[in-house]
């Protein structure tokens, strides 16, 4: 038993309610320019800005005194709690082991009165984590030291001297992609979104546009004049002008592509390196990102329809920490042979999946399900739009694609497939371009059985696993087997403990958390 | 594994859901009455539907909800059912949790309750909650898991 005791409950620095008083008078700047507008700016101005701007203040210092006076915090020897809230009453507990990172900040106004915020930073991405602002600065450096100490494994062997991250081994790069490469990738990556650029600018420019362009006859206009050329050519003349303009958008669209890649991907480049992958590329924002391998959640090996059928894949890493695209997974092949894609996943420690695999086959249950639900809203549709017009055609349309949707899901059906071994777990989908999800089951964080009543019936369920930064989800499971996949994993995953996985340098760091905390952002060079 | 081995929560959740069912269908009942009163259409005619409704909502859909409801609180794991229509069956082991919450909210109070929240870094189930806990119980629960984190790391 643990014979150490709850520190008596603490509330954040009172002197912290005039940082939040002022701060909450930046929000009486509108008010106060509608009201000067509204009089006119007569000589009565400055009492109303006084006014205006007192009234802010006081609001805001009754708001922070009431959450102030309701919030409290307790060092235990386990954990840190923090318990607040008027109405609804909200007590957090976060034990040492959990927080991986705390950050002090001193902001401007909180300088001049020796005050700082302290963040408790866990792997839950970004939210729900304890932020107690504006406490004494000592204050600050003693809760900090406190979870130094509180934390088991926080010896010095594991938290490496900052400067160490210069040192890092410039390795090979595991793969990159030439001019060449882009060229090809750049062909499969055809778009027409220069369309929908021009169409969405002419909208905003239309004011600039000598006509409007939603009247129709003003278009009518604009190719009359170039009918009687066309015509002119001779009877294949339509035939020629439609065909060249196919062409037309067809070049431009493969042109896009081509400049759209080249653009992203220019000098792409992906290292293996001491500190985890390091992906750099971009033609004008060059951005240069690191991944630690322990960071990796799970690889994705997806492909397109066209270039699936050339041998072309494409691997991305699902992480917590997102990619600075704005996606949350790290594209670190983007255009690839299978050849060059396992050697990067190997890198991360997870395994392709190879002919011991024991691929399953989900019931069909979720498929034909969806396939009703769509047909049985297609065809009363086409069968009231065919009596109003009296005719047949749009039922035949309803009908031809409800026929094209069961077809679909029926492949999707017959190409799904999931696997788990000792390690991981395999997830394949898509009807005309296969995508592959590995995830080794100690990074999962939580196991989901959902059913619908009609999965209910039909004995089959979904499986959610809680993965970082991604969803994995495996559909039309039976029911028994879903029960023993799920058991099988979290004893999987209760083996190991979240802090051991999470392979960090300990919460050494101050306010200036070094660069292999996270991914580091993009560096413009 | 098996459902018989769920604990079932506190008896109080039956009447904290009613509440709030009742808090949900009152403006229903209004119009109800509203309707009622206009006398537009033959008495009755929509005031008894709708308080039939009403009745089915806030007596008989809490208890069918609280049924259905449970949890199991295991060595190294919590599972949590809910879930009428869709059922949903959570198991979160402990070494996956990244803090715990106790959420106390005006009805909750009213009743003694408490909701347990254990907040993943998973994308989907990022924070899985257990309503109609007792408090004491609530904190309990809390206190233990949390022994078992710490128990884990050595």
């Amino acid at each position: 038993m643990n014979t150490q005791v709850d520190s008596p409950p603490r509330r954040t620095d009172p002197r912290g309610l005039l940082i939040k008083a002022i701060r909450g008078m930046g929000g009486a700047i509108l008010p106060i320019a509608a009201v000067l507008f509204g009089t006119g700016g007569t000589e009565a101005a400055p009492v109303v800005v006084i006014t205006v701007l007192a009234g802010f203040f006081v609001v805001a210092l009754l708001v922070a005194a009431i959450s102030w006076y309701r919030l409290t915090y307790t060092t235990g020897p386990e954990d840190i709690r923090v318990e607040q809230g008027l109405l609804s009453l909200r007590a957090r507990s976060v034990p040492y082991e959990r927080i991986q990172d705390v950050s002090i900040e001193r902001p401007f106004l909180a300088r001049p009165l020796g005050l700082a915020t302290i963040q408790f930073e866990t792997g839950s991405g970004g939210k729900d984590e304890i932020d107690l602002r504006y406490v004494t600065v000592e204050e600050a450096q003693r809760l900090r030291d406190l979870v130094r100490e509180r934390r088991d494994d926080s010896g010095d062997a594991v938290r490496e001297p900052a400067g160490s991250a210069a040192s890092a081994r410039r390795a090979a790069p595991m793969f990159a992609m030439g001019p060449r490469r882009l060229v090809v990738f750049g062909l499969f990556e055809f778009s027409l979104v220069i369309f929908a650029l021009l169409l969405a600018g002419a909208q905003q420019l239309d004011f600039l546009l000598p006509f409007e362009i939603y009247e129709l006859e003003n278009w009518a206009r604009l190719f009359e004049g170039q009918r009687d050329r066309i015509t002119g050519i001779g009877r294949e003349g339509p035939l020629l002008a439609a065909l060249a303009g196919l062409i037309g958008v067809v070049v431009l669209g493969v042109v896009t592509g081509i400049v759209r890649t080249f653009a992203r991907e220019s000098g792409f480049r992906l290292e293996h390196t001491s500190r985890g992958f390091r992906r750099q590329r971009g033609l004008f924002t060059r951005t240069d990102v690191t991944l630690p391998v322990h960071r990796v959640q799970a690889a994705r090996v997806d492909t397109g329809l066209v270039r699936y059928r050339f041998g072309w894949h494409g691997l991305r890493f699902v992480s917590l920490a997102s990619d600075p695209s704005g996606s949350s997974s790290h594209a670190v092949a983007p255009f690839a042979r299978l050849e060059e894609i396992w050697p990067v996943v190997r890198a991360a420690g997870l395994e392709p999946p190879d002919e011991t695999t024991e691929w399953r086959r989900p019931l069909p249950g979720p498929w034909i399900w969806h396939t009703v639900v769509i047909a049985s809203t297609l065809a009363p549709a086409g069968l009231v739009v065919s009596l109003v017009r009296g005719s047949a055609l749009p039922l035949a349309m309803a009908a031809l694609a409800a026929v094209v949707v069961a077809c679909a899901h029926a492949l999707a059906w017959r190409r799904r497939r999931y696997a788990r071994d000792d390690r991981q777990l395999y997830v394949r989908k898509g009807n005309l371009a296969p995508k592959l999800t590995i995830a080794p089951q100690v990074k999962l964080q939580t196991v989901e059985i959902a059913q619908g009543p009609i999965a209910r019936w039909r004995g089959y369920a979904t499986l959610h696993l809680g993965l970082a930064g991604g969803t994995l989800d495996i559909e039309g499971v039976p029911i028994a087997h879903a029960r023993v996949l799920r058991e099988q994993i979290v004893d999987r995953i209760a083996e190991v403990d979240f802090s051991m996985l999470a392979g960090d340098p300990g919460p050494g760091t101050t306010a200036n958390r070094p660069d292999d905390e996270s991914v580091s952002g993009p560096t413009s060079r | 594994m098996d459902d018989h081995s769920l604990t079932p929560l506190h008896a109080n959740h039956v009447k904290a859901l009613r509440l709030s069912a009742a808090l949900t269908a009152t403006p229903l009942a209004f119009a109800a009455l509203a309707a009622e009163a206009l006398g537009l259409l033959p008495s009755g005619a929509v005031l008894l539907p709708a308080l039939v409704a009403i009745a089915w909502y806030v007596v008989r859909l809490p208890l069918r909800r609280y049924r259905v409801r449970g949890y199991h609180l295991g060595e190294d794991r919590l599972r949590v059912v809910k879930g009428l229509l869709v059922r949903r069956d959570t198991v979160v082991p402990f070494g996956r949790v990244q803090h715990i919450d106790v959420e106390r909210g005006p009805i909750e109070r009213l009743f003694g309750l408490a909701t347990l929240i254990l907040r993943t870094a998973g994308t989907h189930n990022a924070s899985v909650a257990l309503p109609g806990l007792g408090e004491q119980d609530a904190l309990a629960m809390r206190e233990a898991i949390r022994e078992k984190i710490r128990r884990d790391m050595a």
